[in-house]
């Protein structure tokens, strides 16, 4: 029974220490975003409730939404081919593409956008009037800046890899395509019905990772100069510190309950039937 | 109507059987030959067996009918035509694998219905044929179930019905019964040969079980490295094996020491001179023995008799319902496995002297296997 308990206390303990750890900050944020502590001011959720009528708030997200969905389609679209094939086909290069997409781990963000930002930098005065030079142009496209793209899907790669090649491992793929092969499924009807199907849980988690990733991301999009929804918070702070820590709550709580979504939607099994 | 739908010859394929050949196929991974020159031919509605050791190429030479590997050199003809080219979901061949390979995320029905779906059929003509293959195979009251919540041998039996669902031109069944526990094989086995007999659908059984091959093939292929080693139907196969291989292979051996003659087409033993089927096994004396060899003769070929001046003593008797298996001490210390009838053993019990005869027809012979208590076989 002493023991029981013992051990009943150190668990107490481990959790008081690591919610505090988690909860302190947050709580204090969230007193500070509706104004306690700040002399000269009452306390309100003008903070909360002004961040949709903030200039520029609307326009942030709606581009980092877009980033983000445009990222994880080009994350799946590259990665879930080249992992069939390397398990499929060419086992001997499963680690070269593993190194390959571990890359971005030792690319340090900010090499990564020098080096971005010097090729666009240096490539319009060579390929002007050339359909380059248009084409440079169209990854700058300020609405919709497809070299952030680029950059966050690199980004993306080794978290996409790990994620995916789990949800690989625990599938017999080889005899799963095999026998979709045998049934007369040609190669796209194999990989939509029967091999995406049985990656749901590893494709959801990608997707929730790269979403994550793209929310946060601050210095590529800062430094090539462009606003999505992390630069815009940090813009917004200095002018208005109480909304910005607001909006990181918001952000916060919406992480959460995208999180819960995945992994309910993970769980979820399909009563319905296909057939 | 339930009555026409449930009829197995409303599921029996529109074509007589097809043909299957296998033309000099060989394949080689890196520095392994999986198929060395296989030479086969399986006829229209057959059941046939390729049976051999693990490791001898019969599951690459099934995969390259199915179209999952590609021969180096060779063909696979169906119907007289090569379909080496055709990729693997034009090739109407169905297949149930080794391990289990039901969809995890579709209801049994599903699996049996996807190649419909694939095909392009209506959503209720598959579903009712799906429904009715259930019926088939025995488990229509599982239909809604995941394969996870089946048993290994219920989800073969829904593989097999997803195989046959596109009433394909050749089953192929790759030792489908190998993870089964004993009990459930045994009934499989019984199933898929009633099924392949009731649709007369031509049939690729690979095993590595000889029971298994003998209990349910039409004919039986023994494979060894890669070619074919004997191809007959399995009492031809049992009681005239081609080569020592399959002997030892095919059911059990006795090996009786022996002297070759000085022709090469005789060889000598208990006192008598014996035809060979088939050659002696290399020039004699080269293999680094003394020249000796082997006769091969079933136990149940063996007779004993007992005689109180025989040079050869029983020293163990196994108990196996109609027969017992003795086993005998020759003279010269070799141990030679004879089955009599039990019935007949009160005259033979341990330690008697006896006598041992051979039948009076060309025997097989194959190297001497020194420290060989008689035991060989598969
Ligand atoms: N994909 C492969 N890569 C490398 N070696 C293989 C491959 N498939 C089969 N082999 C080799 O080919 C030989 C025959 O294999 P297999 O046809 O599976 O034999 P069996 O089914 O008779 O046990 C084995 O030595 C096996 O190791
Ligand atoms: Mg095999």
């Amino acid at each position: 029974m002493a023991r029981l308990n013992r051990t009943g206390y150190g668990r107490s303990a481990v959790l008081l220490l690591t919610g505090a750890y988690f909860l302190v900050p947050i709580a204090c944020a969230i007193a500070f975003s509706i104004g306690i502590g700040a002399p000269r001011q009452a306390l309100g959720f003008e903070a909360y409730t002004g961040i949709f009528g903030a200039d520029g708030f609307t326009d942030s997200l709606t581009l980092t939404l877009k980033l983000a969905a445009a990222t994880i389609a080009l994350v799946l679209v590259l990665l879930v081919p080249a992992l069939v094939t390397v398990r499929l086909a060419a086992p001997r290069l499963r680690t070269l593409v593993e190194i390959v997409c571990m890359l971005p781990l030792v690319v340090p963000a900010v090499a990564l956008v020098a080096g971005i930002s010097a090729v666009l930098r240096w490539g319009p005065d060579h390929f002007a009037g050339t359909p380059l030079f248009q084409a440079m142009a169209a990854l700058q496209a300020p609405q919709f800046p497809m070299v952030l793209v680029l950059a966050y899907t690199l980004m993306a790669l080794p978290l996409a890899y790990r994620t995916l090649d789990t949800g690989f491992a625990a599938i017999d793929l080889r005899v799963l395509v095999e026998a979709a092969r045998s049934c007369g499924a040609p190669w796209p009807h194999t990989l939509i019905h029967v091999v995406l199907p049985n990656l749901r849980g590893a494709l959801l988690n990608t997707a929730f990772l790269t979403l994550a990733l793209v929310l946060g991301e601050y210095t590529v999009a800062a430094v090539l100069g462009y606003q999505p929804f992390a630069v815009w918070i940090v813009a917004t702070s200095g002018s208005q510190a109480q909304m910005s820590v607001a909006v990181s709550m918001v952000g916060l709580l919406v992480t959460w309950m995208l999180l819960l979504l995945i992994s309910a939607a993970g769980r979820a099994r399909r009563p319905k039937e296909n057939s | 109507m339930t009555d026409l739908l449930t009829d197995p010859e409303s599921v029996r394929p529109t074509r007589a059987g097809s043909t299957v050949e296998f033309r000099g196929l060989r394949r080689a991974f890196g520095t392994t030959t999986a198929l060395d020159g296989l030479d086969l031919e399986v006829r229209p509605g057959e059941l046939l067996a390729l049976l051999g050791p693990s490791g001898c190429g019969k599951t690459t030479a099934l995969r390259t009918v199915a179209g999952f590997e590609r021969p180096d050199t060779g063909e696979v003809l169906v119907d007289g035509e090569d379909i080496t080219r055709v990729p693997a979901h034009r090739r109407e061949a169905g297949m149930v694998f080794q391990s289990y390979s039901l969809f995890p995320h579709m209801t049994a029905i599903d699996n049996v219905a996807f190649g419909l779906r694939m095909n392009g059929t209506g959503k209720a003509a598959r579903r009712a044929r799906a429904a009715e293959l259930l019926e088939l195979v025995g488990l229509a009251n599982h239909a809604a179930r995941f394969p996870r919540q089946l048993s290994g041998g219920q989800q073969q039996r829904i593989a097999l019905a997803r195989a046959l669902a596109l009433r394909p031109r050749v089953l192929l069944l790759d030792e489908p019964l190998s993870a089964l526990d004993a009990q459930v094989r045994l009934t499989l086995r019984e199933e898929i040969r009633r099924l392949q007999q009731q649709l007369g659908i031509t049939t690729l059984f690979v095993t590595h079980d000889q029971e298994e091959a003998l209990s349910m093939a039409d004919r039986v292929a023994v494979m060894r490295a890669g070619r074919l080693e004997q191809c007959a139907p399995p009492a031809e196969l049992y009681e005239r094996p081609a080569t020592a291989f399959v002997a030892n292979f095919v059911g059990v051996m006795s090996r009786i020491p022996a002297r070759p003659g000085a022709d090469g087409t005789t060889v000598g033993a208990f006192g008598r001179t014996l035809p060979v089927h088939g050659t002696l096994p290399g020039p004699v004396g080269t293999d680094g023995g003394s020249g000796e060899v082997d006769v091969l003769v079933r136990p149940e070929a063996i007779g004993v008799t007992a005689d109180g001046d025989g040079t050869s003593q029983i020293v163990g008797a196994t108990f196996l319902g109609a027969t017992t298996r003795l086993t005998v001490r020759l003279a010269g210390g070799a141990e030679v496995m004879a089955d009599v009838a039990t019935h007949s053993t009160a005259g033979l019990p341990v330690g008697a002297k006896v006598t041992l005869t051979l039948p009076d027809r060309p025997v097989l012979v194959d190297r001497h296997s020194w420290g060989n208590g008689g035991r060989s076989g598969g």
